[in-house]
């Protein structure tokens, strides 16, 4: 169980939220004009990294409002918490700051915006 | 030098102390080039790399493991065997493993313990009556041994259920005589003894790192003991398979998540069959040790932990002990958590991608062990003629952008 910081209510437990998955998935503008394979992508595909990951939650059981989050999932740790029009964290802010147990790079290799 | 079981053995055995058993497989220091590599020593890999060498006639395999052997989620599971699956699709996948299942003791000569005790779905509720009868009728349908019980049925199998007197009453049940339970490490052990006799390396506390690939064609992977070359790869990663994926440049519609068990001290034997129920999130079975194996849920959030967090096993403990009051004070031993790769539709992908000579066996979510000899044998049909089986061939990768999902969510033990 983790401790979860609300933007708007502070400290609470993790059973008091919902997990929203993935932040910052953008709905693509031009549904029509998409292929299938990219449509398929933007439904079903979520970035899924073992190391730092932007995700949504919603203070469910509280203020029931939504806000960000960026976790390390090796560790559970939450590295930050930030309101839904706040800017996304760079990456290279959580540099050094982490450490895995299992001894893997700081970031999950699986985590996609390293590559980009 | 192949090794048999068998009574004659066992008295053998036991007049030296049983110290002239020898080893099981052998320890090989990976060869520069394979035909084929299995990522992922857990019950599919190894059963994989067993029918690659038996029923397609190549030798040439690594198995390559993180740690030892069924490390992961096979040593990690609730062991329960069934395939009261609601799709077409599902139950030909399910079912044709729990046939394998049935003569697997006998296949490797190593006893699985597979133990057909039944399986029991409960309803709590009008719905649940609706949706289990559509199940049944639909198992039926495709041949399944499935039948609908009521109320005095479930409590002639199950004494011991508190049916009446609590906040979501049990109304009946969806029950398969076939399913069961099996002893999840004899099922890693026995599938890599005897792929090993066949000639399969298998090498453990060997990390995959990543999977190198030129212009979407794999070349080999890359590991804490060197770059290993191969034409083809199996990843049958679990948890971690999004990880390695993308190692080669490829997405899967996976998330990981924690999934937890637990185990009670061991107590006389009470129940001989496998009781699940969906609704109030509760299953349990009792181990030939005689301790309660009880599944929990999986986290609300991605997760690599492995741990899981406690409000999830109070959940599930609580509505054991509204349906078991006899449960009540009993303590539990242990617990654990794995790393399970949940798919949009609760069904796995056994399947080839864009990248020439990469296959993934992923996604099987919460409900992989049941799987474990059919997964492995279609699998292995996939790798070596390189185009699926015609049992996963509905469980491509393909699926998630034609549409044609297979939605088991309704089916899956535990609700995700």
């Amino acid at each position: 169980m983790i401790l979860i910081k609300c933007p708007y209510c502070g400290e609470r437990d993790q059973s008091e939220f919902s997990n929203g998955g993935e932040a910052h998935v953008i709905r693509p503008k031009n549904p029509e004009s998409l292929s299938d394979k990219d449509w398929g992508e933007y439904v079903f595909y979520r970035n899924n990294p073992k190391g730092i990951f932007y995700e949504r939650w919603v203070h469910s059981h509280g203020c029931k409002k939504w806000f960000n989050a960026v976790r390390n999932t090796s560790t559970d740790q939450i590295l930050r918490v930030y309101k839904v029009n706040e800017k996304r964290p760079d990456l290279s802010d959580f540099k050094n700051t982490l450490k895995s147990p299992s001894g893997e790079p700081l970031v999950g290799s699986g985590n996609f915006a390293v590559k980009k | 030098m192949k090794k048999k079981y068998s009574i004659t053995s066992l008295i053998k055995n036991s007049l030296s102390d049983n110290e002239n058993w020898g080893k099981m497989w052998r320890n090989p220091n990976p060869k520069k080039h394979y035909d084929v590599i299995i990522v992922g020593g857990g019950g599919h890999g190894l059963g994989t790399a067993y029918y690659l060498a038996k029923h397609h006639g190549i030798k040439n395999i690594a198995v390559i493991e993180k740690g030892w052997l069924g490390s992961g989620n096979t040593g990690r599971n609730t062991t329960i065997i069934r395939s009261n699956y609601l799709w077409d699709e599902s139950a030909n996948l399910y079912d044709h493993a729990v046939k394998l299942w049935e003569n697997l003791s006998e296949d490797l000569n190593y006893n699985m313990m597979f133990s057909q005790r039944g399986v029991l779905n409960l309803a709590h509720n009008e719905h649940d009556i609706k949706e289990i009868k559509r199940r049944v009728s639909a198992n039926r349908l495709n041949g399944l041994d499935t039948m609908w019980l009521d109320k005095n049925e479930v409590k002639d199998l199950v004494p011991i259920m508190n049916t009446d007197n609590l906040r979501y009453p049990v109304l009946g049940a969806a029950y398969q005589p076939r399913g069961g339970v099996a002893r999840h490490d004899a099922v890693a052990w026995g599938y890599a003894m005897r792929a090993d006799e066949l000639g399969v390396d298998i090498i453990q506390n060997c990390e995959v790192k990543g999977i190198k690939t030129d212009n979407y064609k794999v070349e080999g992977v890359e590991t804490t003991k060197g770059f290993i070359k191969s034409s083809k790869i199996g990843v049958v990663a679990s948890g971690h398979t999004s990880v390695l994926a993308a190692t080669a440049g490829v997405r899967l519609p996976l998330q990981s998540r924690p999934l937890q068990a637990l185990v009670s001290e061991p107590i006389k034997p009470v129940i001989n069959t496998v009781v699940m129920s969906n609704a109030v999130h509760a299953y349990v079975s009792q181990s030939d040790k005689g301790e309660l194996v009880i599944g929990a849920g999986t986290d609300g959030y991605n997760s690599f932990t492995q741990r899981g967090g406690y409000d999830v096993i109070e959940e599930t403990v609580r509505a054991i002990v509204e349906l078991y009051p006899i449960f009540g004070k009993m303590k539990m031993l242990r617990q654990w958590g794995g790393i399970v790769d949940i798919c949009p539709d609760a069904s796995p992908i056994i399947s080839k991608c864009d990248v020439e000579g990469l296959y993934f066996n992923c996604g099987w979510g919460t409900g992989g062990f049941k799987a474990t000899p059919g997964s492995a044998n279609v699998f292995a049909h996939t790798i070596a003629k390189d185009e699926p089986h015609k049992i996963n061939a509905p469980f491509a990768l393909s699926r998630f952008s034609d549409g044609r999902l297979i939605d088991e969510h309704g089916a899956a033990a535990v609700a995700h």
